[in-house]
């Protein structure tokens, strides 16, 4: 896999990782059944990340305030190093994150990994939004105009 | 002769253990846990995660038990709590164009593109109590209707802009803003800086300068260009990585504010525009933020700054709530020494009027 593509993918799963909610990808992880093992480099580590916004939505940044986020770094007996971002403070989120971005960078696991974690968790996504987007859609104003009656 | 004081450990324990049993309430009533407060008292954690400047909805909802409901100490426990922790770097500016929206109103278009989506709001309903809430029990799920989740919402400010009726915000020059967590702030403040500072402050104070724009105390005519509320990805690049990645959802609430301008005479009239940008659902504080960063542009656009809400010094430094509060409860610390001078004071003081009155009595009686 050429690196620019790799890049591309890991930065999908990362992103649908930290996204899902940890107790789903805890689930899912734990369904996968013997796994490679994997030392950690860094422990789950709670910190701050601060959050830019734009003048306007789309001129000059500024400090809109700050997230916690929890981050962890493992590498496999193999070699691989994996890296995990999260919001919030789920240390346990993070370090399977980062276990999964390790093992996906193994061409024996990517395939596997993507159908059994990072489809579904990205359907599961696309889903939470699609209510978003249904239950904002039935509050949309449909205006309609009252014609005056003829001589009035 | 400085005579240091002590005592209290007892009395402090006792009502620290007092607040704690207070804090518990009568035990028969079931005990809130952080779910419920997250869930059913959503809006009291986005003004807590907004001014204390943290998103956590946990840590929030938290700091909201440990505080019994008053917000503002609530905001003090978060922003205590974040100066524990490491920073790991700055996201990527948010996108919220791309926002999965709960709501987007404009009062400026009828037919903005996308349409007026009211999303769950206050606006239309009758403010009279709903004694059902009083008792518990099932509550129906909300209406749906097909909608497209992946399609983007226009912004009301582009489509003005187009035309060069609205002036374009001022863009990205030097990359990643100014922190003023980091960085004292020095007057005159950049609008990143400005708005950084309003992000924080307090939603009460805020309100109130907002209002007295609208008032006549600086006013400049606004109009909701456009509020928004819903989803946005955070986008983060860690160093060990090299690329961006999301991290994580937040909810964010913009409103876009659109002002009259009459022109000077390097800008022919045109529209102008005040931001605000809150954590979570939170309208009245980002409209209130968009009214007072408009006003505090009246030099920038040369207007004469003659109110309050245009004292960029007056509003910047007045606008935190938990130095407001510190200050002000500070007062409630033994003042004892303070106190016991001004009195040797103002008895030395009353004793020489006390005299001299006495004297000319005297000096009178003697004519």
């Amino acid at each position: 896999m050429s690196s620019d593509l790799m890049i591309a993918r890991r930065q999908r799963w990362l992103s649908v990782l930290a996204k899902a909610p940890g107790a789903r990808l805890t689930s899912l992880w734990q369904g996968l059944g013997a796994r490679p093992s994997y030392t950690v480099l860094r422990r789950p580590e709670i910190g701050l990340v601060m959050v830019q916004g734009r003048i306007s939505g789309t001129g000059a940044p500024f400090c809109a305030g700050e997230m916690t986020v929890t981050r962890a770094a493992v590498r496999l007996d193999s070699g691989e190093m994996g890296f995990g971002y999260v919001r919030g403070r789920d240390a346990r989120h993070a370090e399977i994150v980062a276990a999964v971005d390790a093992l996906g960078q193994r061409a024996d696991w990517v395939e596997k990994l993507e159908a059994a974690i990072v489809t579904p968790l990205a359907l599961e996504a696309e889903a939470r939004h699609r209510l978003i987007a249904a239950r904002a859609a039935a509050t949309r104003v449909d205006f309609f105009t009252v014609a005056r009656e003829a001589g009035a | 002769m400085y005579v240091a004081v002590k005592g209290g450990e007892t009395a402090i324990a006792h009502s620290l253990d007092l607040v704690a049993d207070k804090r518990r309430g009568d035990r028969d009533v079931a005990e809130l846990s952080l779910d419920q407060i997250d869930q059913q008292l959503g809006l009291a954690v986005d003004r807590v995660m907004t001014e204390g400047s943290c998103y956590d909805r946990s840590l929030a909802a938290l700091a909201i038990k440990q505080a019994r409901g008053d917000l503002i100490e609530a905001i003090f426990l978060l922003r205590a709590y974040r100066t524990t922790l490491p920073r790991f770097g700055a996201s990527e500016p948010l996108d919220t164009t791309r926002m999965v929206a709960e709501r987007r109103i404009s009062s400026t278009f009828k037919d903005v593109p996308g349409g007026q989506v009211l999303g769950p709001t206050y606006d239309y309903t009758h403010r009279l109590l709903d004694f059902s809430l009083a008792a518990s029990g099932e509550r129906p799920e909300a209406p749906t209707a097909p909608a497209d989740a992946t399609h983007a919402l226009p912004r009301v400010g582009d489509i003005l802009q187009r035309d060069g009726l609205l002036e374009p915000p001022p863009s990205n020059d030097d990359g990643e803003a100014r922190d003023l967590t980091r960085d004292p702030l020095v007057l005159p403040a950049s609008r990143p800086l400005r708005l950084q500072n309003l992000a924080r402050g307090d939603e009460g104070f805020l309100l109130a300068l907002g209002y007295s724009t609208q008032r006549g105390y600086g006013n400049n005519h606004p109009f909701v260009g456009e509020i928004r509320y819903g989803h946005v990805p955070v986008s983060f690049v860690p160093e060990e990585l090299g690329f961006a990645i999301e991290i994580g959802e937040i909810e964010v609430t913009e409103c876009d504010m659109v002002n009259q301008f009459a022109g000077s005479h390097d800008v022919p009239p045109q529209f102008t525009r005040g931001y605000g940008l809150a954590f979570g659902h939170a309208e009245r504080k980002a409209m209130a933020m968009a009214l007072v960063d408009r006003a505090l542009r009246a030099d920038e656009l040369g207007e004469a700054v003659t109110s309050p809400a245009q004292d960029e010094e007056f509003v910047l430094a007045h606008s935190d709530n938990v130095e407001g509060s510190g200050f002000v409860q500070h007062l409630k610390l033994p003042h004892y020494v303070d106190f016991q001078s001004e009195l040797v004071v103002v008895r030395m003081l009353r004793a020489e009027v006390e005299k001299r009155r006495e004297q000319a009595a005297l000096a009178q009686a003697a004519e």
